[in-house]
């Protein structure tokens, strides 16, 4: 019975987890709305900064994979 | 529900849940990505990277060579061109040069042959004036003749002994020009 | 869990393809045995071989496909590193060639069917983006010595700020191996999973043209993945070198 009550723990913490992956699509979706809202504005300057943009996605994504990693830890290793 | 917990536990055992996280993989994998790395350093740096920068750098020469045999190639079609030109108009001044000696040697031939005709028209009418005075000459003189005979005639006429011929012909002759 | 399940007919194993097997013979996986993950690691080298150094064999002045593609993952990679790192960062140009090659080529192999994904194993991207930390860390002590923890203090800001600054910048610092690797294995291994869990619902034949459809989808998307997180990968290595060759910013 305990371990039952452990396990239902870890799969609630594990969709409890992914909801942080939400945030890491508002952030990739902020990053790269912004960049096409100024690359628009200035369509000259925007193919140097690029590699700028997939950067800011990195960072914003990386974020996004820790939760979904807490997420798959929940599930199979605990 | 212990049976199933008791097999998910003894499934859990036997192969752990992410293969990521079973440790005894690990020297395996890290042995065999470094070995990989190594090989594909290897051939990268010694055989792939370097045969590409020369294909790129060789096909930049290549490209640059060509540009610049276009841009001479203009160039020497430009040349062509201005040499062209200036054949043409050398050859429309050699025309106009040719044109104009031969309207000077036509107006001079014009003038010879002007000038021919003027003193052969000025002899003619000199000639012609000649006859007309010689024709009015002999015309006066046979008006005096006439006058003379006439007058003689008439002196003979009228006063036989009073006739002499020299005075009847120098009065005629005032009378003619008075 | 996978077992109790059995019964229903709808049996999840998403994680059974990133197993670790040894290919021959049935012993435990020692260092040196053939595995499966040998076997992608040496089929990626092989792409690598024949894309790059038997696709411009011809050395053609006027290039067929094969060198095209060769040429065009040369001038990326080259042009990245020139934009990010600076003209003085051209001379690690090959290190980072072989890290984006060998990452997309993994990335790619392991979309085929029935394939395994070395990159999505944290002991291989760990081992990658270890090498890139330290290598780019004792790059810098060695081209700048002390004044390389000048990455650190940035001498911009102003001055009470600057040891929370640091502080925050130190802690960014170590937590760049974490963010390298666990980034590209979380990916690729979130990718493949959820190809599997639609697939295991393409058993029930209720859902199963949806299931078919969502696995398709999600293939495209991962093919773009695959793409993308070679290229961040390489790119962020491109900018902790420029950290390591230029620290004052």
């Amino acid at each position: 019975m305990e371990g039952d009550i452990v396990q239902m723990g870890a799969y609630i913490g594990a969709g409890l987890a992914c909801t942080g992956m939400g945030g890491a699509a508002v952030g990739v979706g902020h990053v790269v709305g912004n960049f096409l809202s100024g690359a628009l504005r200035n369509p000259s300057a925007a193919t140097g900064q690029t590699a700028t943009m997939f950067i800011g996605i990195a960072f914003a994504e990386a974020l996004g994979i820790f939760s979904f990693l807490v997420a798959l830890l929940l599930m199979f290793a605990v | 529900m212990a049976d199933k917990v008791e097999g998910a536990a003894q499934a859990a055992e036997s192969a752990p849940g992410m293969p990521q996280l079973d440790f005894s993989t690990f020297p395996n994998q890290i042995f065999w990505l470094v070995v990989t790395l190594i090989v594909l350093y290897l051939v990268l740096s010694r055989v792939a990277l370097p045969r590409i920068a020369t294909v790129l750098s060789e096909r930049h020469g290549a490209i640059q060579r060509d540009l610049d045999k276009a841009e001479e190639m203009k160039r020497s079609a430009i040349e062509a061109e201005n040499t062209y030109n200036k054949a043409l108009a050398d050859a429309r001044a050699k025309a106009n040069d040719i044109v104009n000696e031969a309207k000077a040697e036509i107006q001079k031939d014009l003038d010879k042959a002007i000038a021919k005709a003027d003193l052969e028209i000025a002899a003619k009418a000199a000639e012609s004036e000649k006859a007309i005075s010689a024709i009015k000459d002999s015309a006066v003189q046979s008006v005096e003749e006439v006058a003379n005979i006439t007058a003689n005639n008439i002196v003979d006429a009228i006063l036989p002994e009073a006739a002499d011929t020299k005075k009847i012909k120098v009065a005629v002759a005032t009378r003619l020009k008075g | 869990m996978a077992k109790e399940e059995a019964g229903n007919g709808l049996v999840f194993h998403p994680m059974d393809q990133f197993e670790i097997k040894t290919l021959f013979g049935d012993g435990p996986v020692h260092w040196y045995s053939f595995t499966n993950a040998t076997l992608w690691m040496g089929l990626t080298v092989l792409a690598v071989f024949a894309l790059l150094v038997l696709g411009t064999s011809r050395r053609a002045m006027v290039p067929n496909r094969v060198q095209s593609i060769g040429e065009l993952a040369y001038g990326f990679i080259y042009r990245m590193i020139e934009d990010v790192a600076g003209k003085d960062g051209v001379k690690y140009f090959p290190h980072i060639m072989t890290l984006f090659m060998f990452i997309v080529f993994s990335n790619f192999l392991g979309l085929l069917p029935m394939a395994f994904t070395t990159t999505s194993h944290i002991a291989v991207t760990g081992v990658l983006a270890m090498g890139v930390f330290l290598s780019v860390t004792i790059l810098g002590f060695v081209k700048h010595g002390f004044s390389f923890f000048g990455l650190f203090w940035i001498s911009s800001a102003p001055l009470i700020l600057r040891p929370i600054l640091a502080l925050i910048e130190i802690i960014s610092y170590f937590v760049r191996p974490l963010s390298h690797s666990i980034r590209l294995a979380g990916n690729m291994m979130a990718g493949h999973a959820v190809i599997k869990v639609f697939a295991a619902f393409a058993a029930v034949l209720a859902i199963s043209p949806f299931a078919i459809i969502a696995i398709t989808a999600i293939y495209a998307l991962e093919v773009l993945v695959a793409f993308i997180q070679a290229y961040v990968f390489a790119i962020l290595t491109c900018v902790y070198l420029k950290d390591a060759l230029h620290p004052n910013h």
